[in-house]
């Protein structure tokens, strides 16, 4: 979706502003935002690709206006009730009051290490060969869809070479909507700034993207 | 480290995300959905074991062993693995070498993908609008935010991970570091210079 997460271009953020000596938390309820998003993630009722697209489906001004650790806590509200975890009566009370569905599973302390170091693998084996080789002339697909995507704005409808070619992984523009995992091949496909930004492009710049491969086209 | 109740007996004061986050675990915690000490687990790995120390000992060990350096080039993940650097987001690694004439620049421009196995949890400014924005279109110029002004002909090559590949930069080694052991190599690595918003450090 042309979301207020798909930032790749656009102007009037302002300065970066690195922090020196940055804490890794900002603020004690950022650690437990960071432990409760990982531990209801383990139930196993979700999967990233649609925890990103919650995330991305906040409203802009919600979006643009929240620190990353809010997002997170705004967007699982969202998938803790629409998998039926959690109730306006519970948000409203502070304390559990609705009945709850049951998760895959809890997360315990003992199985935290070992659930962090598996961690998530995405790429899955495909019987069909690619349909792009390295150092092919590709362009992207330029498409609009209202559902997640990984294919930025600003790298839509562009020619570029595809440099790497992956094995299959997930395809999020699926699996963020339970519709299956249905992996697809992964490119690395490269851009010059002039193709992606235009006149007055950085003239030593490329860029790059990593591209399902239905996201492709042959040049 | 334990649950931290610092603001526990401050609820009136809580700022409204501490207050919403508190009401959460709470709700959570009663439901039986989460073990507040499994939270406790996933801060304390990342406030100390997962960092960007671990990032360091993989471009110390590529400075100074060409056949590892040649095996990260290949195979990142299974290189990075041999070290115990494993796990969520850091499941799919790249390794991408700085040049004399190549600098490499990464951003998740639709998030904040980040390899988290060898950096730890990316810095706010990672995950913020003007970096995510302005690193794809004018790198240069956040570049110079960093206090990094790169020569005019060098060429930058900016890595959107938009998808589950994540990128470790390798930057070069300093000049000055030759005879350095990977522990004192691995001090010169900075985080910014692994994301590439940096350089290695010069040996004192």
């Amino acid at each position: 979706m042309n979301g207020p997460q798909d930032l790749g271009g656009q102007m009037g953020f302002g300065p970066v502003a690195p922090e020196t000596d940055e804490p890794i938390f900002h603020a004690a309820w950022e650690k437990r935002a960071l432990g409760v998003t990982l531990a209801a993630g383990a139930f196993g009722a979700w999967n990233i690709d649609e925890s990103r697209h919650a995330r991305e489906s906040l409203h802009p001004a919600v979006y643009y206006s929240s620190s990353y650790y809010e997002i997170w806590i705004r967007a699982l509200e969202v998938l803790l009730k629409r998998h039926g975890f959690l109730g306006d009566a519970d948000l409203a009370a502070g304390e559990a009051v609705d009945g709850t569905a049951t998760p895959r599973r809890v997360l315990r302390a003992a199985d935290v290490a070992a659930m962090l170091a598996r961690g998530g693998p995405c790429d899955r084996p495909l019987a069909a060969p690619a349909r792009f080789r390295a150092g092919e002339r590709v362009r992207t697909k330029n498409f609009n869809p209202t559902g997640h995507t990984r294919l930025p704005r600003y790298a839509r409808g562009k020619f570029g070479t595809v440099e790497t070619v992956h094995e299959g992984f997930v395809f999020p523009d699926s699996n963020a909507h339970a519709r299956g995992e249905n992996p697809e091949r992964l490119y690395t496909v490269v851009f010059d700034g002039s193709e992606v930004w235009g006149e007055g492009a950085d003239p030593t710049l490329t860029v790059s993207i990593d591209a399902w491969e239905s996201y492709l086209e042959p040049a | 480290m334990s649950h931290d109740h610092d603001d526990d007996h401050h609820d009136n004061h809580l700022d409204p995300m501490a207050a919403r986050v508190r009401a959460l675990e709470t709700i959570l915690t009663q439901k039986g959905l989460i073990d507040p000490a499994a939270v406790d687990a996933i801060v304390e790995t990342y406030e100390t074991r997962v960092g960007p120390r671990n990032g360091a000992k993989v471009v110390a060990k590529a400075w100074s062993d060409a056949g590892y350096a040649d095996w990260l080039r290949r195979d990142a993940t299974a290189a990075i693995a041999s070290l115990g650097f494993t796990g969520r987001q850091g499941e799919h690694m790249q390794a991408v070498f700085n040049a004399p004439d190549t600098h490499n620049l990464v951003v998740c421009t639709l998030c904040s993908c980040y390899p988290w196995s060898v950096l730890g949890l990316p810095p706010v400014w990672y995950k913020a609008p003007p970096y995510r924005s302005r690193a794809v279109i004018d790198p240069r110029g956040v570049l110079e935010e960093f206090g990094l002004a790169l020569p005019a002909g060098t060429k930058i090559r900016v890595w959107d991970s938009t998808a589950e590949l994540r990128y470790l930069v390798v930057p070069m080694r300093p000049e000055g570091s030759e005879g350095l052991d990977e522990d004192a190599l691995a001090d010169l690595v900075t985080r910014d210079s692994m994301i590439g918003t940096g350089l290695a450090k010069v040996p004192a």
